[in-house]
């Protein structure tokens, strides 16, 4: 009788980890790259395979309230040692109390509203040898405390340390003419990679808008790619480049107006460095036709419109830039999709376009085709150095 | 005589207005009957299994866990939140339905870690690929629709059943009409037919499985099984509900868009 009034406890205890058990889950991809032009540097390859893993791990209890995560991420590439890569894109605590949440470990965030650029999208670095698309992240080391307003909130992020973007190595396609030398990163701040920096972020519904500000003070995400001149260079002056990662502060705002059909959205950031100040935004609006022809297709029209105030200097390769895109959702069982889009550049005529299309098959795989086409580049253009590296790519996922 | 005939009279004119009642006063007050049974929940939690099936038979299948909150003046707020298919999961919607203004809505896209507050006209759109537009899953508010009472009949299980066509006044809608059975007693929803803007009758729903649910405001009838007949295409889709729980303290601070990525 005591024995079971002793044990009583420690099994309600464990029955009530039963009930919350551990969530597991994530993805395994094997994606194929290939780029139809022949290599402009001798080290590249026309083609190349390629393995990702990600498992997820999830434990809630408390009713949710509170939380472990871990995500590993593991890529193995046939071609690009340096796109062989490992990451913990999140590692986390998760507390929430009544109006409070807080966060703390590795973790991700995305803020933003826009298509065609994620322009104040600032706390996390981005994972480029992934895709240059920008949309794959690093796992960042935060504490976030968020406190919960109606139907907003305020944010703080306290990021202790510095996370650098990967680039390609020398057998990469898609990358600078110089390589890029990351085991050489350079900083402005003494501290360099322990630079704290802080982010602020306020978002709120209102009415048919959602709105935010945020403000950032910290180390710059996109680094300036400096000529290396010194060790080993060769005749032409340098052998690589070096990431120099300046001091930036960025104050931002995200504005999407929601109506039956249309969405008008606005990013706008204004950013300070030593030197020089400069402003960028992103706006533009997307329409959705509902059910074409009675059919359960609908299609939207996006177009968007890149400036930034450095324009011919920028070393962002959206500084007076159009883009006009289209989506098509089909609204099947296997969730098809397809997005297709093209930048124009208005100051140096060099065009882009890209397709995305998806569809699940079965009820755990997904395919996913991606192809890029860079045209009329002109050599001032930042996105020039991928003139030869129009490429298809395909993906076949298993989720589980 | 003239006695005789004032008691006749009252009794006229009292009954008058009942037997004057319109078929349209007939089908409002059925259907705000209905809507007052079913209110005083508070909160509800449901899982989800939906059984999507083609012509053929092949079968595709989506778990969704869903929260609902009660709101006294406005339509109701929801939160979907996808287990399955896999490729979606951690996926969540949260609706603010508003009977006849559009609906407020957000979608949650794990992989990106995106809020993406969306357009609500696509009422008449599948909801992930299935035999379920979204307005047949939003939030039955009294005022979207305009109601013709038909005739009451024997609708099964020894049950009477009131039969009542109904109109969207909301814009967008797919449908011409609806024509919905409803129990006379306990007002639980048996049968509704869906007609196409071509008035061609496109869909049939039937509830199965009613299971009462006692609170301290009332006992609620929940159905455990919902099934969707596409007449026009051959395809079917299957809801499953299950493990229904009321009153669970939910507030409307669980149903803010930045809740949406701490879910799973």
């Amino acid at each position: 009788m005591n024995l079971v009034k002793r044990l009583l406890p420690a099994l309600s205890i464990t029955l009530a980890s039963a009930a919350y058990p551990l969530d597991w889950s994530g993805n395994l991809a094997v994606e194929a790259r290939i780029f139809p032009s022949a290599a402009r540097w001798s080290e590249q390859k026309n083609s190349g395979l390629s393995l990702s893993f990600q498992p997820e791990l999830r434990h809630q209890w408390h009713d949710g309230k509170r939380g472990l995560t871990f995500i590993p991420f593991l890529r193995i590439d046939s071609t690009d040692e340096e796109r062989t890569h490992a990451d913990i894109r999140e590692f986390k605590y998760l507390h929430v109390a009544d109006g409070w949440e807080i966060r703390a470990g590795i973790d991700k965030v995305f803020w933003g509203v826009t298509e065609s650029q994620h322009l104040v999208d600032i706390v996390n670095q981005t994972d480029l040898i992934e895709n240059i698309d920008g949309e794959d992240k690093l796992g960042q080391p935060m504490v976030r405390v968020t406190r919960v307003l109606g139907n907003g909130a305020i944010d703080l992020f306290l990021l202790p340390w510095f996370r650098e973007r990967t680039f390609p190595g020398a057998e990469g396609r898609l990358r600078t003419p110089l390589v890029v030398d990351t085991d050489r990163a350079r900083y402005e701040s003494d501290l360099e990679q322990r630079h704290f920096d802080y982010a602020l972020r306020w978002n709120q519904t209102i009415g048919p808008v959602d709105a935010a500000l945020s403000w950032f003070h910290g180390t710059a995400r996109a680094p300036d790619l400096v000529p290396d001149t010194q060790a080993g260079a060769t005749q032409n002056g340098a052998s690589g480049l070096i990431p120099y990662y300046p001091l930036l502060r960025q104050a931002g705002l995200e504005f999407q107006y929601t109506g039956e059909a249309w969405l008008w959205k606005l990013e706008a950031v204004h950013r300070d460095t030593k030197g020089k100040d400069y402003r960028a935004a992103v706006g533009g609006f997307e329409y959705t036709f509902v059910g074409i022809h009675d059919t359960p297709l609908d299609l939207g029209v996006l177009a968007e419109y890149n400036y930034d105030s450095r324009r011919l200097d920028a070393n962002s390769p959206f500084q007076n830039d159009l883009f006009i895109g289209t989506r098509l959702t089909f609204n099947d069982t296997q969730s098809s999709e397809l997005l297709a889009g093209g930048f124009f550049d208005l100051d140096y005529h060099s065009r882009s376009f890209r397709v995305e299309a998806s569809r699940r098959i079965g009820q755990s795989y997904k395919l996913s085709v991606e192809g890029q086409l860079f045209l009329d580049m002109a050599s001032r253009d930042p996105l020039a150095a991928f003139a030869a590296d129009d490429f298809i790519r395909i993906e076949l996922t298993r989720y589980f | 005589m003239a006695r005789r005939l004032v008691p006749i009279l009252i009794l006229l004119v009292l009954s008058m207005p009942l037997a004057a009642e319109t078929p349209a006063e007939k089908g409002l007050r059925v259907a705000k009957a209905a809507d007052r049974r079913d209110s005083g929940w508070k909160d509800q939690t449901a899982d989800l299994i939906m059984i999507l099936r083609n012509r053929r038979g092949n079968e595709s299948r989506r778990r969704i866990r869903t929260k609902t909150l009660e709101m006294q003046n406005d339509g109701d707020k929801s939160l979907s939140l996808f287990d399955e298919p896999a490729d979606v999961k951690g996926t969540a919607m949260l609706t603010f339905s508003h009977g006849l203004r559009p609906d407020d809505q957000w979608l949650y896209l794990p992989a990106l870690k995106r809020v993406k507050r969306i357009t609500s006209r696509n009422k008449s759109g599948p909801f992930v690929g299935s035999e379920f537009a979204f307005e047949d899953l939003g939030s039955q508010e009294v005022e979207k629709y305009r109601y013709q009472y038909l005739r009451e009949e024997a609708c099964g299980k020894g049950w009477r059943c009131h039969v009542v066509e109904r109109i969207p006044a909301y814009k967008y809608s797919g449908y011409s009409r609806q024509v919905g059975w409803v129990d006379t007693k306990e007002y639980r929803r048996v049968k509704l037919e869906f007609y196409d803007r071509k008035g061609a009758h496109l869909k049939t729903l039937k509830w199965k499985g009613y299971k009462s649910y006692r609170l301290s405001t009332g006992n609620y009838w929940r159905a455990d099984e919902m099934f969707m007949q596409n007449h026009q295409t051959g395809k079917s889709t299957t809801l499953k509900w299950s493990n229904y729980r009321f009153d669970t303290g939910l507030s409307s601070g669980d149903f803010n868009k930045n809740a949406l990525a701490r879910l799973r």
